[in-house]
């Protein structure tokens, strides 16, 4: 397309709360990409945390005012693999019996994409004087990798980023824990899992790890540093906008 | 108990959201039965006969491999000297007509596990997967198969089959019913349900030894 | 068995301290995975096998009157009796109706789930039949008086000088005086025990893998041969089954054969997989003089036609166990019911319980892997979260979780108050936790700070300084 594509930034209630830095680092990749970005009004929650609990009635309350925000978009991009998943996935199957607006639901789901797999594969885009002189391994989120085939793109991104070595770990493809409201309905269990995690990322001697989703950075920092482990933990937008080396890891002093 | 038959197929039924099938439905579900699907086949490039050995073997049998019926015997006593087993076994009846030497004690018949070692023939073998096909019947006793420490199967060159579906295929010539059993046998028994320690002879045999006689 | 599903936390509590099966939970769960990896990238048809499967079994439950009448047809045909069961208690009575007739003492017992679904040994032993399982793992478990643990391994939990000192104490009565402790001579002595029984027994009960509606069959899975020598041996063998285990034709039990070992325990083929049909017939050297079949409903006719019909799909190969890391952490006395993992969270609710068993779909990521290594495609995550959905209709989500979820759905519907109050919040946050980057302890968030520190939010959010910076 000749005209630069309008995006309309899903930015995630937990990058929004948590981490605005890399809501700022996507802002800049879309920028770098060739995009124009913008950051709708009033977006707060993808609906998850209903969806996924069973209480479809605010689900969907919630979509319809994502998919009105949204949806005049050229494409809805979310720095997150489990939002993203919701809106392309799960929105068509929440207005199952509403043919309206499933049409609808299902058209706004066709231009939504995770981050990495839009700069890939919508936009062709590669980093270029971006620099991360440190080995850092990689966590496959969940849902980005089983709900949107997220696994080469972000790997694919981060080879041009002079200085990185990527390091792949043990059960990469396994989940952290976090799983939303999992990790504090069943704890035991979600740092049983997320431990397992950190055993792997130890194992690799990797200097940082990545992933694609906040919810699991903030499970995998919060247990690395409760353990006392020095590993930084970045997401990979910040990581591929240049940010990387100088921002304070998820978890650290700032 | 026709009650229970007629609640459970009721309540099919009523979770299909529908009444019995009528006639032209079940026309075509026997239509269907007689020509199910073709499956999808593990397909393979390398000789039948050379895959199935290297399947059986990679399955922990061993082969050996004889010129032709006569030979049988010896390859027999071969095996049981080899293993330092009694020259004595349970054969199959169905192999009466092989010429056992006087040397060798044959019993002919069933067994109840007091014999260490069973001599069979089989239906086929399949090169799929290094699997073997005995059926139950009166010259072919199941018990052959299962009880004796040591199993040894007799299979012809021309026996052995592509696939399982080939298999379906002579049964369904050679009889309108399947017979009692149907043993599809890869390999001696084993179990892994001591942490995950594979170890054989179960409570199967502990040895299969497959002799191939090359002649047609 | 007892049905402990209502004590999912307390079950976790213990499985998370017991060092025993944690050990035997890393050893068995990483084999299982790799195996079924390597067995399934050996063959480039397999996507499609799985689609078949799916396929097959799809076609088979929208006509399972059908079939299942075929079934009994083929089954009568080769002398051979089929009985239908309601329920549990249906089953157990015409399982013990058979035993008593031919009066039976011994009973040897195949695996079978639908067994242990109907508590069948429980109500054996009550009436004083001696059962004897034959499965090497169901052997253990029942020496030790437990519940299977896996589906298709069911001593997984158990190690070995656990498994040893169960042999000494059970098998010093039978003779053996010595203590065993290594594999081969323990495996040796389960042999020469089992033998015995299978050769004293007068009734052998088998579950069935598969049941063929074109030949009356019932089809047995097994690597160590108790399936068929319990199904051979006694001059009466009687199969327990669900009523969804029929397929149409021994091609359509292929397909399933074809994805069912390898998706199990990454074989090719099992050692034995036996087609039985029928009684011994005229002439034949052994086998059976009686061949009944008892078919059961207990509950599956209420998942067929419902939102839930797909997990009547499953063939009980027990790689979602395998792959789900939440089952990977606590196995499977856990759930609490004979059924645990993923299918287990699936089946549990709706064959037993939903209220007792509400803990098995909610202790869950949705992660997914499941789904991914499901050999008939169950989408299983789906499926837990529509059980979430009956809970929160039946009001039996949580109240904390409830109410959460509430105040959660009120602010995003009100973008406004959601920005004011999450500002509050995490300026709050960032003020306590700047000094070190994270916090140690959090009001309300003792679940979170159990076992981890929470990262310090970094101050405003991106909206506002989005909307500081004056953009749009």
């Amino acid at each position: 397309m000749n005209a630069a594509p309008k995006i309309g930034l899903f930015v995630t209630c937990l990058v929004d709360l948590m981490r605005p830095s890399v809501g700022f680092a996507s802002v800049a990749l879309l920028k770098r990409a060739g995009c124009e970005v913008h950051v709708p009004r009033g977006q707060t929650c993808c609906g998850q945390p209903a969806y996924n609990n069973g209480d479809d009635g605010n689900a969907r309350a919630i979509a319809e005012r994502v998919i009105a925000a949204f949806e005049s978009f050229d494409y809805t991009v979310a720095p997150s693999g489990s939002c993203a998943g919701m809106l392309k996935k799960h929105y068509p199957e929440i207005f199952a019996d509403d043919p309206a607006w499933q049409q609808r639901a299902a058209d706004f789901a066709e231009r939504c994409y995770e981050l990495t797999s839009f700069l890939v594969e919508v936009m062709d885009y590669r980093p270029s004087d971006v620099s991360f002189p440190l080995t850092a391994t990689y966590h496959d989120s969940c849902s980005g990798l089983r709900e949107l085939e997220i696994k080469q793109q972000p790997r694919q991104l981060l080879s041009a980023v002079s200085g990185l070595e990527l390091v792949e770990m043990q059960d990469a493809e396994v989940c952290c824990g976090f799983g939303g409201t999992f990790c504090v309905k069943y704890p035991d269990i979600s740092v049983k899992m997320v431990s397992d995690k950190v055993a792997n990322i130890e194992r690799t001697s990797a200097d940082a790890v990545l992933a694609g989703d906040m919810g699991c950075l903030l499970n995998i920092a919060g247990r690395l540093k409760r353990l006392g482990n020095a590993v930084k933990v970045l997401h990979v937008a910040e990581v591929l906008a240049g940010d990387g080396a100088t921002a304070p890891g998820i978890a650290d002093k700032q | 108990m026709s009650g229970s038959r007629d609640k459970v197929l009721q309540r099919v039924q009523r979770a299909l959201g529908r009444g019995t099938l009528n006639t032209e439905q079940r026309a075509q579900l026997a239509v269907r039965m007689r020509t199910p699907p073709v499956p999808t086949r593990i397909e393979f490039d390398e000789d039948p006969v050379e895959r199935f050995v290297a399947k059986a073997q990679k399955e922990s049998a061993t082969v050996a491999h004889v010129a032709n019926v006569q030979a049988i015997p010896e390859a027999v006593t071969e095996y049981l000297k080899s293993h330092n087993l009694a020259a004595k076994i349970a054969a199959a009846p169905a192999l009466r007509a092989i010429e056992w030497p006087a040397h060798l004690e044959v019993e002919f018949g069933a067994t109840r596990g007091q014999h260490e070692s069973a001599v069979t023939p089989c239906l086929a073998a399949v090169a799929e997967t290094g699997s073997l096909v005995l059926l139950s019947g009166e010259e072919t006793p199941t018990t052959l198969n299962l009880l004796p420490d040591n199993h040894i199967v007799i299979v012809r060159r021309s026996q052995v089959l592509r696939n399982f579906e080939d298999v379906w295929q002579q049964l369904r010539e050679r009889d309108d019913a399947l017979p009692r059993a149907v043993n599809l046998i890869t390999g001696p028994s084993r179990t892994a349900d001591i942490e995950q320690t594979m170890q054989l002879g179960a409570h199967g045999p502990r040895r299969v030894h497959i002799i191939v006689v090359d002649e047609i | 068995m007892r049905f402990t599903s209502v004590d999912f936390e307390r079950n976790v509590t213990k499985a998370l301290q017991d060092e025993h099966l944690q050990d035997a939970l890393q050893r068995g769960m990483h084999g299982f995975v790799g195996k079924r990896a390597e067995a399934v990238a050996a063959v480039p048809e397999f996507e499609r096998l799985r689609d078949e499967a799916r396929e097959i079994k799809n076609h088979t439950l929208e006509h399972l009157d059908y079939y299942l009448e075929s079934f009994e047809e083929s089954v009568v045909r080769s002398g051979g009796h089929v009985h239908w069961a309601v329920d549990a208690v249906e089953a157990r009575g015409i399982v013990l109706d058979i035993c008593r007739k031919t009066g039976a003492k011994s009973i040897t017992k195949g695996k079978s789930m639908a067994g242990e679904e109907i508590d069948l040994n429980e109500a054996l032993e009550a009436e004083g039949f001696e059962v004897v399982e034959t499965d090497l793992g169901e052997y253990i478990i029942q020496l030790a008086n437990e519940p299977p643990s896996h589906i298709i391994a069911p001593a997984v939990h158990k190690t070995r000088e656990q498994v040893s000192d169960l042999f000494h104490h059970h098998h010093r009565l039978l003779g053996f005086e010595q203590r065993q402790v290594e594999v081969p001579a323990l495996v040796d002595e389960a042999r020469q025990v089992l033998r015995k029984k299978f050769l004293q027994a007068d009734v052998g009960i088998t579950g069935a893998n598969f049941l063929i509606a074109e030949t009356g069959s019932n089809v047995i899975v097994t690597n160590e041969g108790n399936g068929d020598l319990t199904s051979t041996l006694p001059r009466v063998h009687v199969v327990t089954a669900g009523i969804e285990k029929v397929v149409p034709t021994l091609e359509d039990m292929t397909v399933l054969m074809r994805v069912l070992a390898r998706s199990a325990t990454g074989q090719e083929a099992s050692t034995y997989t036996t087609i039985f049909s029928g009684p011994r017939r005229p002439g034949d050297a052994d086998g059976p003089e009686e061949f009944h079949v008892v078919l059961i409903d207990s509950g599956r006719t209420a998942i067929l036609g419902t939102e839930f019909q797909d997990i009547l799909r499953c063939i009980r190969c027990g790689a979602c166990l395998n792959h789900c890391p939440v089952w990977g952490a606590v196995g499977g006395h856990a759930y609490g019911w004979c059924y645990s993992g993923p299918m287990g969270a699936v089946l549990t609710p709706l064959l037993k319980d939903l209220e007792a068993a509400k803990h098995l779909p909610n202790a869950c990521t949705l992660n997914g892997r499941c789904e991914q290594n499901c050999p008939v495609r169950i989408p299983l995550p789906g499926l837990l979260r529509k059980l979430r959905h009956r809970q929160y209709e039946a009001n039996l989500t949580g109240a904390t979780t409830r109410y959460g979820l509430h105040v959660w759905a009120f602010l995003a519907k009100r973008p406004a108050l959601y920005d004011f109050c999450c500002n509050v919040v995490v300026r709050l946050l960032h003020l306590l936790g700047k000094r070190r980057g994270r916090l140690a302890r959090v009001p309300l968030a003792g679940g979170w700070t159990r076992g981890r520190d929470l990262p310090a939010p970094a101050g405003a959010t991106f909206q506002s300084q989005w909307r500081a910076r004056g953009r749009s």
